[in-house]
């Protein structure tokens, strides 16, 4: 039996049945020992104080801010190329799990800045752009919502999330390229891996591990929705025939 | 390919809103903006560049949704798909002929309402040489937009959301390029990185274009 | 409760926050899958 069995929409849901509440329970599990771990149990930055606690929700969210968007253009190429309906529709399923992600990211983000760079927003190249992915899941979110055929709203979502990656991936340079040439050596940025010591090291994975569960838990879920949705039209659709 | 450039460039000319429109929404824009942050020349002049950038953005966004839409209601794009011509040099005479209707008007008159703003001397040619190299990008990008859009009966505003983050790139580049010609630094960099996407969209976004296209006629 | 000094008020907003955006977006993934999967059923018994 080749991989792609498991994704026809019968298979989907036998195998996601039992999986899904597993990932939940995982995903909550590693949430919190991770959370509670990095929050009561870590001991603060000599330079940074307690604020150096946040790390342990901004890393992670805006991590699978981006993550998320990668498998939604991977999901995207399925679909183009071997039209997976399920494929198509855990794109749009991730995607509004992506929003909440950027969210978190620029929230904690901001609330971290006020005390470390005395403001919540700078015009930072990685602040920028995750402004502007920000911008590229709402687009892509409001084409998913618009179009009615469902085949149709697949394809044009598909070349969307492809065209708009590439546009993305550009933009993250040109906001490079932009910031150096207003003001030179802009060291706002704060680089987590670069200067994270063992003991926030370890809470951190767990918390990446969380999150990376509750994204996959989610899409899943959001996918059996959409494939249900789906079901549920084309059987109306059957029985105003009939 | 030269007769349906033509035959749009007809269009637009005879349907009256082509030049003038984006034209005059352009100037508008530009005039709006000092009422909004004072007249202190010094301020003005600083940020002409970025203003005179991001209306020629909202300009050329005003005109997007006509590219595609009537063809599609009267079934012309239909036809045209059906044609021997390939779908790819449709898209692609559609973007030229909505530069040549808003993209070079706003050019050619950018350096007019330059003075209005009070922008530095040096920078007038970045100006125009930005937006001459800039502005194709954006119809191209926009024409990818509206074949997306083509279908949807309110697609208006969904098309501006799709298009302004694409937009992204070629106004920082454009932006900057004016931005250190009037500061008296080297903007061939901008300059050169703005050719490059804009050569790039031409090169790839027909393509885009076509496949939406397709799609949305299906 | 550890001693988050003066920065309590950033440190708990953002967790406060951050675990609500997390609550709602699967608060509302579930009720819709509830919801979904409900309807569905309603439509299969009709068949």
């Amino acid at each position: 039996m080749s991989l792609w069995e498991y994704a026809n929409p019968k298979r989907f849901m036998g195998w996601t049945r039992p999986v899904l509440p597993w990932t939940f329970a995982l995903a909550g599990l590693c949430l919190a020992v991770g959370l509670i771990w990095g929050f009561f149990f870590t001991p603060d930055d000599f330079r940074q104080g307690s604020t150096v606690k946040i790390i342990y929700l901004h890393v992670p969210a805006a991590l699978m801010a981006i993550n998320a968007w990668i498998m939604m253009l991977v999901a995207s190429l399925i679909w183009v190329v071997r039209r997976h309906h399920v494929s198509a529709l855990a794109a749009r399923a991730a995607a509004p799990v992506g929003v909440v992600m950027t969210l978190i990211a620029l929230f904690t983000g901001g609330i971290w800045g006020q005390p470390m760079w005395g403001t919540y927003w700078a015009w930072d190249p990685r602040l920028t752009s995750f402004l502007i992915l920000f911008l590229f899941y709402l687009g892509y979110i409001a084409l998913w919502e618009a179009i009615e055929d469902p085949d149709t709203a697949a394809d044009l979502t598909s070349v969307l999330c492809m065209v708009g990656s590439i546009f993305a991936i550009l933009s993250r340079y040109a906001v490079l390229f932009w910031n150096q040439g207003l003001h030179q050596g802009a060291s706002l940025s704060l680089d987590a891996e670069e200067n994270v010591a063992d003991v926030f090291w370890f809470p951190l994975l767990v918390c990446i591990a969380g999150f990376v569960l509750l994204f996959i838990a989610l899409v899943l879920m959001r996918t059996r929705t959409e494939i249900r949705v789906r079901r549920m039209r084309a059987l109306e659709a059957r029985m105003r025939r009939a | 390919m030269i007769a349906l450039l033509l035959r749009d460039l007809r269009l637009a000319v005879r349907a009256g809103g082509g030049f003038g429109l984006g034209l005059a929404f352009f100037l508008i824009v530009v005039v709006l903006v000092p009422f909004g942050v004072g007249p202190e020349t010094e301020l003005l002049s600083r940020i002409a560049p970025g203003i005179l950038w991001v209306a020629s953005l909202l300009a050329a966004l005003l005109s997007l949704d006509r590219i595609f839409a009537l063809d599609y209601e009267d079934g012309s794009l239909a036809l045209l798909a059906t044609s021997p011509l390939p779908l790819e040099g449709v898209a692609l005479m559609k973007a030229l002929a909505h530069w040549i209707t808003t993209g070079l008007p706003l050019t050619i008159a950018a350096p007019a309402l330059g003075f209005l703003l009070s922008l530095a001397p040096e920078a007038y040619v970045f100006l125009l040489l930005s937006l001459l190299i800039g502005t194709p990008a954006l119809s191209m990008i926009g024409t990818f937009g509206a074949a997306l859009t083509v279908g949807l009966r309110r697609g208006g505003l969904l098309l501006s959301l799709l298009v302004l983050p694409l937009y992204v790139p070629t106004l920082i580049f454009g932006a900057e390029a004016v931005r250190r010609g009037a500061d008296a630094l080297d903007p061939t960099g901008a300059l050169l990185l703005l050719g490059g996407i804009t050569a790039g969209t031409f090169a790839l976004l027909p393509f885009a274009t076509a496949a939406v296209l397709r799609i949305n006629l299906r | 409760m550890p001693d988050l000094g003066t920065y309590a008020v950033e440190v708990l907003s953002a967790y406060a926050v951050s675990i609500a955006l997390l609550a709602a977006i699967v608060g509302l993934s579930w009720r819709r899958y509830v919801r979904v999967r409900a309807a569905l059923e309603r439509v299969e018994k009709n068949d």
